[in-house]
């Protein structure tokens, strides 16, 4: 039961640090960024090239992000800015991103090829730690660790910070935000960035825990970050980490007790029954936008 | 729409690129002679470990017969990608434009089952190299032939020398439940486990492109067996493997055939060891065809498994065929010659085909000791 629990806490922890960027994005934009999951692939094979071209793992970690988040930017500058102020920008944007997805995909098959790639033996030490009646790898700590102090991170960046203050006014009202002097493009640029450096962070740590990447590997968090940001109240930040550890928790629980085949079927049925509720997720609020 | 109306020359570029993508392809040289076969293999997706070994096989098959003098053969090889869909685009294509003689592969049973159907239709023979789910591959129809023994003919005994060698009594189960060949080996596992008086303290499920097993695991190590069994293919089973030894296990494992292939032990590193598995293949064998065989692989550089032994076979079975059939290479002559064909000295050791089409030669057993797969005598 408490080991569980820890393998649910631990899978949840990557859905909703991957959740987290994707709701942010959605919080300021009210667009759905489709690429991030490609994102979330390309960060983990851009880590395991530089923990392959022999750079320690606690450099790779933070390299891998800030070029997860770059690439952000870049998704920014061709799939969104280029549509922005069209009538019709909400589904354009969402078609594009979708476009740069494919593309980032394709780019993975290209330099990565369609097989399983690994880790090299070793990476990470390969410790043991008993926790009660449970035990958990140092490498599921540490991966726990690290989403729990970059989704604080963001929190704080968002509630405090100048930065995080024009990103939420951005998302209230792009034109009053305009008025009141906030470069908006600037801050539209770094919600992507931040959005994308989380969710990338989400695929190095997926791809550490699981040791087994392939082009395709965004394809297995894409639907449940849906499902988790959807559970959460689209565009809540709060919401998304609540939910990414309740749908990781579940998930976890039905495989133990009901089978695999049941795990989407459960963590859906949740899904509509939360929504059935609350029709705005857990955090959401009617007619209201948060970042 | 838009698309096209602001862009009209590039957009019809496009749509024109796409649309002649696949005439590339390679087409068999008219006139060279011989039979062009055609071989669907996974050399992407979650089979492609398997793929490319069967590639090296059936090369280095290919190199020989072409040499010996008598029946010349041409190979096309295309990509499967591990799915249904593309097996039956391959096939279609091998059928109808390449009009090949004979089908070898596709590499999982999965695809078999669903690309198969089209070869019976359209009485081209298929010689699977590697589907070894028990049933729904050969009783397709008469056309289907395999050179690869089922989980059927391997496991029973397979888990018989394990319960010698190791003595357990109880076991938990765990199997991929999405695909043709990983639930037909759970199937029977099951039934061995049965007839050796093991009892199963659980059963748990996982779909291929799962990669978190703690779950599982945990719920199945929970249950104390004394020996984790598992049927899952080769990528599915190293991280398996490696997880449950994160989780703690330090019992024995016992696996199916998708354990057979180096890149299992590749991927799954020391928690590879002493996992044990039944192979179709002995890589010990001194038989000339096998030594014959282990020379080729080392000349192309290609470490040798069970797969490419397989498809290595499957090339020399129809080169046989041909010669059985006095040489002739339409696609009727090589079904005529597949069912002439005995006792064939072939790496796998004496083959020869049931009444119902399937392979018919020894198992043996072997087991992970120092990175490497060795036969348990």
């Amino acid at each position: 039961m408490g080991q569980q629990a820890l393998n649910g806490v631990f899978v949840g922890s990557i859905y909703a640090l991957f959740a987290v960027g994707y709701t942010l994005v959605f919080g300021v934009l009210d667009i759905l960024n489709l690429a991030h999951a490609a994102v979330f692939t390309l960060a983990a094979f851009i880590a395991l090239a530089l923990v392959d071209a022999h750079l320690p793992l606690w450099l790779a970690l933070p390299l891998a992000v800030a070029a997860a988040g770059l690439i952000g930017i870049v998704l920014e500058r061709l799939a969104f800015r280029p549509l922005r102020g069209r009538a019709d920008s909400n589904i354009s944007g969402l078609i594009s991103s979708l476009a740069m997805a494919t593309v980032f995909e394709a780019i993975a098959l290209q330099i990565f090829g369609p097989d399983i790639s690994r880790f090299p033996q070793g990476t990470f030490p390969d410790r043991t730690i008993q926790i009660g009646g449970a035990s958990a790898s140092l490498l599921q700590l540490c991966i726990v660790g690290t989403s729990v102090v970059l989704m604080a991170v963001l929190t704080l960046l968002l509630k405090r910070t100048r930065l995080g203050r024009q990103i939420r006014a951005v998302a209230e009202s792009p034109r009053a935000a305009r008025i009141l002097g906030v470069n908006v493009d600037r801050a539209i640029a770094m919600a992507f960035f931040l959005s994308s450096a989380l969710g990338g962070a989400a695929g190095v740590l997926f791809g550490l825990a699981f040791n087994s990447i392939s082009p395709d590997v965004g394809r297995s968090v894409e639907l449940k970050g849906l499902a988790v940001i959807i559970l959460g109240g689209m565009g809540s930040v709060p919401g998304a980490l609540v939910a990414g550890f309740a749908l990781g928790l579940i998930e976890v629980f039905t495989v133990a007790h009901l089978g695999s085949s049941f795990r989407d079927a459960v963590s859906f049925a949740v899904l509509f029954l939360v929504l059935i509720a609350r029709p705005h997720g857990l955090f959401g609020r009617a007619a209201a936008r948060e970042a | 729409m838009s698309l096209a109306r602001r862009w009209p020359l590039p957009f019809a570029l496009l749509l024109t690129a796409v649309a002649c993508k696949d005439q590339g392809a390679q087409a068999p040289e008219p006139g060279s002679g011989g039979a062009v076969i055609g071989a669907a293999l996974s050399l992407t997706g979650p089979a492609a470990s398997y793929g490319a070994q069967q590639r090296a096989g059936i090369q280095a098959a290919l190199d020989e017969v072409n040499q010996g003098g008598g029946v010349k053969l041409s190979v096309l090889i295309e990509d499967d990608a591990s799915t249904k869909e593309q097996g039956i685009t391959v096939f279609q294509k091998f059928i109808n434009r390449d009009k090949v003689s004979a089908i070898i592969g596709p590499t999982l049973s999965n695809t078999a089952s669903a690309a198969d159907p089209l070869a019976q239709q359209a009485k081209v023979p298929v010689l699977g190299i590697s589907n070894t789910a028990a049933t729904g591959i050969t009783d397709i129809g008469n056309y289907i032939w395999r050179d690869s023994l089922t989980e059927a003919q391997v496991i029973p005994g397979a888990f018989k020398k394990a319960k010698e060698k190791l003595q357990f009594k109880t076991a938990g189960v765990l199997y991929g439940n999405d695909d043709v060949f990983t639930k037909a080996g759970y199937d029977v596992m099951q039934k061995a486990l049965a007839d050796e008086g093991v009892k199963v303290v659980g059963t748990q499920t996982f779909a291929k492109p799962d990669r978190d097993y703690n779950a599982q695991l945990t719920a199945l190590i929970a249950a104390k067996p004394d020996v984790l069994v598992v049927s899952a293919l080769a990528d599915n089973a190293a991280s398996i493997v490696a997880q449950a030894r994160q989780r703690g296990w330090t019992g024995p494992v016992l696996g199916g055939n998708g354990f057979n292939s180096p890149a299992f032990i590749k991927n799954a590193g020391a928690a590879a060891e002493s996992v044990m598995v039944g192979t179709s293949w002995n890589s010990l064998s001194q038989d000339p065809a096998n030594q014959k065989f282990l020379a080729a692989m080392k000349k192309a550089g290609v470490n040798p498994d069970q797969f490419s032994a397989q498809a290595y076979t499957g090339v020399i079975i129809l080169a046989e065929a041909i010669r059985q059939s006095g040489g002739k290479t339409g696609r009727e002559d090589i079904e005529a010659g597949l069912g002439k064909l005995k006792d064939l000295e072939t790496p796998l050791g004496k083959f020869s085909f049931t009444p119902g089409r399937d392979a018919q030669h020894e198992p043996s057993v072997q087991q992970v000791k120092d990175g490497k797969f060795q036969i348990v005598q």
